[in-house]
């Protein structure tokens, strides 16, 4: 199967064979990423989630490791059911063990409270 | 009010961050930072998606983050003062920038060394002259994606998206995880200018179909979008009859392009390179004016930001040296010309007194090439050449020339560029 690598923006083709073979990554990244995709890919997600109180409307936030490629849609909708107050701190977790996945939503900024 | 520092540094994106940073770093004793946004941090803030700072910090990073850190730097000095909701209304050639803002009023600020770093701004509708109606719902990326993200506004809920750089390629991934349905991509060219990594897991991903070698040929809509009609084109990039393609949509998003924002540079007298849209600059990246030096996307638009703080990072050292020592060009000048298949090179010009060991040219291809060659060419002479499995004008390239292969004799005080085809 031939894959391109995600990894980085480097975008290498890779070849992976039944066997889990891997060729045509120039890291070790892009090996276990080629044999991760075709048995059990994952993400990591990006979006925001509603903020009162401050500068902006919306907080940045991520999922803290890659979560399964099939659970994106539930995730999304984790996110878009959670309301935070400012201020808010970059790295504070916003979802503990986010749908029983052991990754965490955090925030990707800071942001102080609209005085 | 007349101000006074060593360093006043136009714009507080990353590259602004990093140029006065650097500058702070090396020991310049008074830099100010001026920001016509709220906050520091530039467009970082609005791309909350992940994948930079492989380089600069070796870790995946999302936009917010990347910013964030470089904010923290900057606020750990005690050299560094912001102004933020300003905006700069005039740059001289004597270094005297004027700003204005609602706190301070009008501004006078006189520099010993500037820095520019404004960014680029987005090509709109008119840029490319789509035909058809004018309704509400047609919104170039960026801000489609300033809104979405920051602003808390969806902007529509049936979209079709023009153009497959990154940019469109991520609002088309933004908008179908906020709900939206994202009908499709189109680009002009028979190849996608994105990243591989983002057709992947922005499109494929999400079963978005991509049409190459299409275009928009017709808006319809009379308050809101409601239709867009897409049509094949033909290895001359006109529209083929009989190919449309109607989209029952309420919303286009257009990614067609990125232009460095130079009017102040313009005004100020600065020389600029049409095919950059940006200043010529020096390999020290100082422009033809002496202590004004400029870098990041308002000299020539990058693929990365990581390679952004790069450059930001070498005006910030050199606006140091000549904070310290002020300094001209010799008339020792290389000229660096883009000859076959390249559009164009950052620097335009090097100094052979002031140079380093080495000097990296950055340049675009202008097509796509496969197992293709790069030539550094001093009169007739190759003095380097390079393979390439792939080189395409959505990614730009970088050689590093060592000044030991450039030869001592010199009469047309140029080299060149170019990319051969195997053959």
């Amino acid at each position: 199967m031939d894959l391109i690598c995600i990894v980085c923006p480097k975008g290498c083709r890779l070849s992976v064979t039944d066997q889990l073979e891997v060729s045509g990554n120039t890291c070790p990244k892009g090996e276990v990423y080629a044999q991760k995709e075709v048995t059990a890919p994952t993400r990591v997600v990006t979006s925001t989630v509603f903020i009162a109180n401050g500068l902006h409307r919306r907080l940045p936030v991520k999922t803290d490791g890659d979560i399964p490629k099939n659970l994106i849609d539930d995730c999304m909708s984790a996110i878009n059911s959670i309301k935070i107050f400012a201020p808010v701190k970059m790295n504070a977790i916003l979802i503990e063990n986010l749908l029983d996945t052991g990754v965490n939503l955090v925030a990707t900024r800071d942001m102080e409270k609209l005085s | 009010m007349l101000k006074n520092y060593d360093l006043v540094v136009i714009g507080g994106g990353p590259a602004g961050l990093a140029a006065a940073y650097k500058a702070s770093e090396e020991g310049v004793s008074s830099i100010l930072i001026i920001e016509r946004d709220k906050e520091l941090g530039g467009i970082l803030n609005q791309c909350i998606h992940n994948g930079f700072g492989l380089h600069y910090f070796k870790e995946q990073l999302t936009g917010p983050e990347y910013a964030g850190k470089f904010i923290e730097m900057i606020q750990a000095k005690n050299n560094i003062d912001i102004l933020t909701d300003t905006i700069v209304l005039e740059i001289t050639s004597d270094k005297l920038v004027s700003a204005m803002n609602s706190v301070n009023g009008y501004l006078e600020i006189q520099a010993k060394a500037v820095v520019l770093a404004m960014g680029c701004r987005e090509r709109t509708r008119g840029a490319i002259s789509i035909p058809g109606d004018r309704p509400a719902g047609i919104f170039t990326a960026g801000a489609a994606q300033r809104y979405v993200n920051m602003e808390g506004y969806l902007v529509g809920k049936k979209v079709l998206i023009l153009g497959s750089g990154d940019i469109g390629l991520i609002m088309a991934r933004r908008m179908t995880l906020e709900g939206a349905k994202v009908l499709g991509v189109v680009e002009l060219m028979p190849y996608s200018n994105g990243l591989n990594r983002n057709i992947v897991q922005c499109l494929h991903d999400y079963n978005i179909p991509l049409y190459l070698s299409h275009t928009v040929t017709n808006i319809i809509g009379q308050e809101r979008l409601k239709e867009v009609v897409v049509s094949k084109v033909d290895e001359n990039f006109r529209p083929i009859p009989g190919t449309e393609i109607n989209f029952d949509c309420d919303t286009l998003l257009l990614s067609v392009g990125l232009i460095p924002e130079n009017e102040l540079s313009k005004d100020g007298g600065i020389l600029l390179d049409p095919k950059t849209n940006g200043a010529i600059v020096y390999e020290d990246m100082q422009t033809e004016t002496p202590g004004i030096f400029a870098c990041g996307n308002v000299l020539h638009v990058h693929d990365l930001v990581d390679f952004v703080t790069k450059e930001s990072m070498r005006a910030g050292q050199s606006a140091t040296e000549y904070i310290k020592q002020p300094y001209t060009h010799s008339q020792n000048i290389l000229q660096v010309l883009n000859s076959d298949g390249v559009g164009y090179t950052v620097p335009q010009k090097i100094d052979l007194d002031r140079m380093n060991k080495f000097v990296e040219i950055f340049f675009r291809v202008r097509q796509v090439f496969e197992n293709a060659t790069v030539e550094v060419k001093q009169g007739d002479t190759v003095i380097m050449s390079t393979k390439k499995e792939h080189l395409l004008p959505a990614e730009m390239e970088k050689i590093v020339l060592p000044k030991k292969f450039l030869l001592e004799s010199n009469p047309n005080k140029l080299i060149s560029i170019s990319i051969k085809k195997e053959a």
